[in-house]
């Protein structure tokens, strides 16, 4: 039952990958940011959504997961270079782990990230798939 | 006006099944009309499946889903017993707040209870638009013929008066009270009268409300381009297609039941789907969905110029191409059918 009221908070970031970015230096932040590092206090802040798409920039194959996972094992967690510039920790579905190269375009899906238990809720948000399964990615 | 859909990219094959529970796979296919069905995922239920069918129809539609006020999801395989899917559908296509929404259960028809629904609220003036959606993760007992059909999808429509792709000339339905399929509270598998589903229930039901609705309407079988019934197995739509007089290809193009087996409360919005990323301007559809329980909802809808020029880009054809076989163990765990531990389900 622990985190709820997190969770709820959270609701637009993981359903909708709403953030912030800021209308001085142009700079994008996921997770959403209050201040901008650039600019400081001439930062000026604003919610914005980012489209979902982008790159494969890092990913890595877990086998051993935590609390939770076990049943999705061998799952496939990438770090995703959004098309707006932040990199982003997410699990790639729907693909195994050769169908996954550094570069593959991927997009935002929605899905089941964790429940809690059989009597908690269920936390949902984005995960990323793979754009084109056959796709060779060009290198970054 | 606009629809999109979602299935998910597992399958597994009939044979697959009947081969765990000594049976002949070809004769059950062949007896069944059904080759293969859909699997959802470990992280795929009812919900994430909404919001897919929801996030494709919003695209297709090109409007703003501020300007929805209304959220109605069909399933008999809702996640919580508790706590709506709307909801969820609601804050993930960024609808919230100034809307109503709620879950609709009706066996295999809330789907299209849904449909009706927002067209009442749509004619009335009280919303510019509503969102229907027919979405099920359903569940068969092991060795249960529902087994060989029970899968998951979904299918979600845009319901409102500006710009449509095809307008819903009429509805109308036909509902008994009949107890050939239920589930109680609390239990994991639903039950059915097996034989007794057939003539009295979806026979029935189907008939009555397609001969009702033409009636009504004064059409014949053959004023129609196309049609589209529940489909339970792959037999029971080609009989009620004979009984009233359609063609083989008047069905054809509705039928994905061969494909992706019976998507439930999905199985109706996604052959109509199927027939609209096919259908042109004047061309007449037959759409009739059956719920156990029982009841039927007709519509006849008229397709025009528009559903051309808009052409879904999603379409039903590329997620049913859209896929990768599973064998029965792999099955079992994606269904969550293990006792004794907690599958994240
Ligand atoms: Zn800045």
């Amino acid at each position: 039952m622990r985190g709820i009221a997190a969770h709820w908070r959270l609701i637009p970031q993981r359903y909708n990958l709403v953030g912030t970015k800021c209308s001085n230096c142009g700079e994008k932040f996921f997770p959403p940011r209050v201040i901008c590092p650039n600019c400081r206090r001439a930062g000026d802040i604003e919610e914005f959504r980012f489209s979902g798409e982008g790159r494969v920039y890092s990913y890595t194959v877990i086998h051993v997961p935590p609390d939770g996972f076990e049943f999705q094992k061998p799952y496939i967690l990438g770090i995703i270079e959004l098309a707006e510039g932040p990199r982003i920790l997410s699990q790639i579905v729907d693909c195994k782990p050769e169908d996954v190269e550094i570069g593959s375009r991927v997009e935002k899906v929605f899905r089941k990230v964790i429940a809690d238990g059989s009597e908690g809720i269920i936390r949902y948000g984005y995960k990323f798939k793979l754009k084109d399964p056959k796709e060779k990615p060009r290198r970054l | 006006m606009g629809y999109g859909v979602y299935l998910p990219k597992y399958r597994i094959k009939v044979g697959e099944i009947a081969k765990v529970w000594g049976m002949d796979g070809e004769r059950v296919s062949k007896s069944l009309i059904i080759n293969e069905k859909t699997v959802p995922s470990l992280d795929e239920d009812t919900a994430t499946i909404s919001v897919e069918a929801a996030r494709n129809a919003l695209e297709h539609a090109g409007i703003d889903a501020k300007d929805i006020g209304a959220i109605y999801v069909g399933s008999e395989s809702h996640p919580y017993v508790v706590k709506p899917t709307a909801t969820i559908v609601a804050a993930a296509i960024d609808a919230v707040e100034d809307l109503t929404a709620a879950d609709y259960e009706f066996a295999c028809k809330a789907g299209t209870a849904a449909i009706q629904s927002c067209m009442g609220l749509v004619d009335s003036g009280m919303i510019e638009y509503g969102l229907a959606i027919g979405a099920d993760t359903s569940q068969g007992r092991p060795g249960d013929a529902l087994e060989y059909t029970a899968s998951a999808g979904g299918a979600a429509y845009i319901i409102g008066k500006k710009d449509t792709l095809a307008d819903i000339l009429d509805t109308y339905s036909y509902t008994t009270d009949t107890p050939d399929f239920w589930r109680r509270e609390g239990m994991d598998f639903p039950s059915h009268g097996a034989r007794f589903t057939g003539r009295p229930a979806y026979f029935k039901h189907v008939i009555s409300a397609a001969e009702g609705i033409m009636e009504r309407n004064d059409k014949k079988p053959e004023d129609f381009d196309y049609v589209v019934f529940h489909q339970p197995n792959g037999k029971f739509p080609l009989n009620a297609a004979k009984t009233l007089g359609f063609s083989k290809e008047q069905l054809e193009t509705g039928m994905l039941i061969p494909n992706i087996g019976n998507t439930y409360s999905g199985a109706t919005p996604l052959g109509l789907a199927a027939i609209l990323d096919k259908a042109n301007k004047g061309d007449l559809i037959l759409a009739v969905s059956y719920g156990s329980g029982a009841g039927s909802d007709a519509f006849i809808i008229e397709v025009n110029g528009r559903n051309e020029e808009k052409r879904n880009m999603k379409k039903v054809r590329d997620y049913v191409d859209r896929k990768e076989y599973i064998d029965y163990s792999l099955y079992v765990k994606y269904k969550g059918k293990l006792k004794g531990v907690v599958l994240q389900k």
